[in-house]
């Protein structure tokens, strides 16, 4: 039997001839694409006048799926592109789309720079707890006693909570979920799409492939199964307190919300006060 | 027409604005902070963003993505800066990214000497990032030349779509000079060619005449751009050795076929010359003043002054090559330019006077050079 769909009603947000993505079964990186292209959707968001950006490795491929101006950049650097790209053209809305390894790793200096600054950005943060694209690695997320090719006998480093990480930097938005609150998230996303301000969001995401098949969880539907069980929803709770351990609850919830001048609007200040 | 008083980094940022820079981002480092804080105090005023970033990474990265924003974009830096701008340098190079990444030389390796002039960032320029890219470099040898060709940066970077890098040094950066700046409309302009078609027909990575047309962001045209090997669409093709061929020859060529159009050079007393130094930047200026002695002692000697480094005017010194007996390279390296006059004119014809950074040549020890090559003749 041959099924014919002509459209899809999403279809104006993706570039379809770059489907299908790459992406591995189970992946949770569709789930939170799916998300944010509702959010999209649901905001009625001027699709000519929103840029995205992505640093390096599988959620880094985000940009090159969305039709909207899209820049894939340098491992860790998607957020210093951002700025530029927000500053230069302050009419732009700019989300960054990115993984725990590139925002956190290689590129954590920026991300708290950028938060410090209050830069009028979104921050996607899919976080799979390993590097997934370059084979399954220790990443800055990879909670301890995990397993993954670089720590075969298990993780001794202690992970970043990035929601923690994002409060403390000065982030006016900060929440984290999973790719099982799809409701939740994209509300979420909504939310973050219309703050003024640094926004960051964790999406706390299965990878089957690097990480799942290693740490008792070989297929998405076990980690699907796994935050079922063991997520909690604690809205406005001090982040510190939502560290991610393997084998504890998962807290999750909007953290932060918070009214706070930004870079962009004391630069425009600055230049008036300049030209008088 | 105004006449002002202005130090090489000075005067590099004034060029940069009177070119129609609105953005710059950058990270103190000795010797071109100055260039950031004359932008930062002169942007606001022509309604342009300055920001200080937490290091040349993030710099690097901020100016192309403000490139694509549809800003002219600049920042300024030193070697160890120059170091780290590399990789995006290099997204700027395959992205086509118009922007401008001046490197202020002091002495190094590493931490070097950083308040002290060097010239060894040369190669760095060309071959920095990884890969096979070609990019633009100038190098100016006064504060006059600093504003000029900084403008000519910026126009060049629009045109060929490419990072320009204005390799300067400490020297050249610090030194105080009367600098004539023209009126704006005698100022010559370029502008980023921009797509003709609707955003549905437009490939981002067609290129007609080498250069494709750039559609910025939020101008309607949906554009993906990547680091990776991309088509036409500009979209990643990174497992086909044919699109990659097709991108990285003409990254290359569209640098390499218009040498010619870049090519600027000063000729000072080479119309009979028989030896010819050849130099740059500040070590230009001591080869002058050399050529000067030496002629008044009836050496048949002359300079020739490189403004446009990178593509380095092959062409050109193969031409010379038979009527010069002896080429002398002065460079506060210990032999970049060399190695390309060399290529180009057979070792045997090339004589090199290095310094390894930390002082500039004196005219004298030039001079004696020429005596000593010429009667080892």
């Amino acid at each position: 039997m041959e099924i014919e769909a002509k459209t899809h009603p999403m279809d104006k947000y993706l570039r379809s001839d770059r489907i299908p993505h790459i992406w591995c079964p189970g992946c949770g990186l569709g789930t939170v694409l799916n998300c944010f292209l509702h959010a999209l959707e649901e905001l009625e968001i001027d699709l000519d006048n929103l840029a995205v950006v992505s640093g390096i490795g599988c959620t880094g491929r985000v940009a090159g799926y969305i039709n909207v101006d899209s820049y894939h950049t340098t491992h860790g650097r998607a957020i210093p592109f951002a700025i530029g790209l927000k500053l230069a053209n302050p009419k732009l809305k700019v989300v960054v789309f990115s993984g725990d390894g590139d925002l956190f790793a290689i590129g954590g200096n920026h991300f708290i720079h950028a938060a410090r600054r209050n830069i009028d950005i979104t921050v996607i943060c899919v976080n799979n707890y390993n590097y997934g694209m370059t084979g399954g690695q220790l990443g800055p997320t990879t909670p301890l006693g995990a397993r993954t090719t670089t720590t075969p006998y298990g993780n001794i480093e202690h992970p970043f909570n990035l929601c923690h990480v994002a409060a403390a930097s000065g982030a006016v938005y900060v929440a984290r979920w999973t790719a099982l609150h799809v409701r939740r998230l994209k509300e979420s996303m909504k939310e973050a799409l219309n703050k003024k301000g640094f926004s960051f969001i964790e999406v706390i995401a299965s990878c089957p492939t690097t990480y799942g098949r290693r740490n008792k969880m070989p297929t998405g539907l076990d980690t699907m199964k796994y935050y079922k069980e063991k997520s909690v929803i604690k809205h406005g709770i001090d982040p510190a307190q939502a560290d991610i351990e393997i084998g504890k609850e998962i807290i999750v919830g909007k953290f932060v919300d918070i009214e706070k001048p930004t870079f962009d609007e004391a630069v425009q200040k600055l230049i008036e006060k300049a030209r008088k | 027409m105004q006449i002002k008083f202005y130090s090489g980094n000075i005067a590099c940022a004034e060029g940069a604005l009177a070119a129609g820079c609105r953005f710059f981002a950058g990270y103190p480092i000795t010797p071109s902070s100055e260039i950031a804080e004359h932008m930062a105090l002169r942007l606001p005023q022509v309604g342009g963003v300055f920001i200080q970033m937490e290091d040349e990474l993030a710099s690097m990265a901020a100016i192309l993505g403000a490139s694509w924003g549809g800003a002219k974009a600049m920042t300024a830096t030193s070697g160890p800066g120059f170091s780290l701008m590399q990789e995006n340098i290099g997204l700027g190079a395959m992205t086509e990214t118009p922007c401008v990444v001046v490197n202020v030389q002091r002495a190094g390796p590493s931490t070097g000497m950083p308040t002290l002039v060097g010239q060894a960032d040369v190669m760095q320029a060309r071959w920095g990032s990884h890969g096979d890219y070609e990019i633009i470099a100038l190098s100016p040898s006064s504060p006059q030349e600093c504003f000029d060709l900084t403008i000519k940066a910026f126009n060049v970077a629009e045109e060929y779509r490419v990072p320009v890098v204005v390799l300067m040094d400490e020297s050249v950066g610090h030194m105080f000079e009367k600098v004539v700046v023209p009126p704006k409309e005698k100022i010559k302009i370029v502008e980023r060619k921009k797509p003709k078609v609707r955003p549905e027909e437009f490939l981002p990575y067609k290129a007609d005449d080498f250069v494709p047309p750039m559609a910025c962001a939020g101008e309607g045209y949906k554009v993906h751009v990547t680091g990776l090997t991309h088509d036409e669409k500009g979209y990643p093709q990174a497992t086909s050795p044919e699109v990659q061929e097709r991108l990285v020859r003409r990254l290359c060529d569209k640098i390499r076929k218009n040498e010619r159009k870049l090519r600027d050079i000063e000729e000072f007393m080479m119309d009979d010359a028989e030896y010819a130094l050849v130099s740059f930047g500040i070590s230009g200026r001591s080869s002058k003043a050399a050529v000067r002695m030496a002629r008044q002692k009836g050496y048949k000697v002359g300079l020739i002054r490189l403004r446009t480094i990178w593509p380095f005017p092959d062409e050109y010194f193969e031409k010379l090559a038979n009527e010069i007996k002896k080429f002398i390279v002065v460079e506060i390296n210990y032999g970049q330019i060399k190695l390309e006059v060399e290529r180009n004119v057979g070792k045997e014809k090339v004589e090199l006077l290095p310094k390894m950074g930390g002082e500039i040549h004196m005219p004298g020890e030039i001079y004696e050079k020429i005596k000593e090559v010429k009667n080892g003749n």
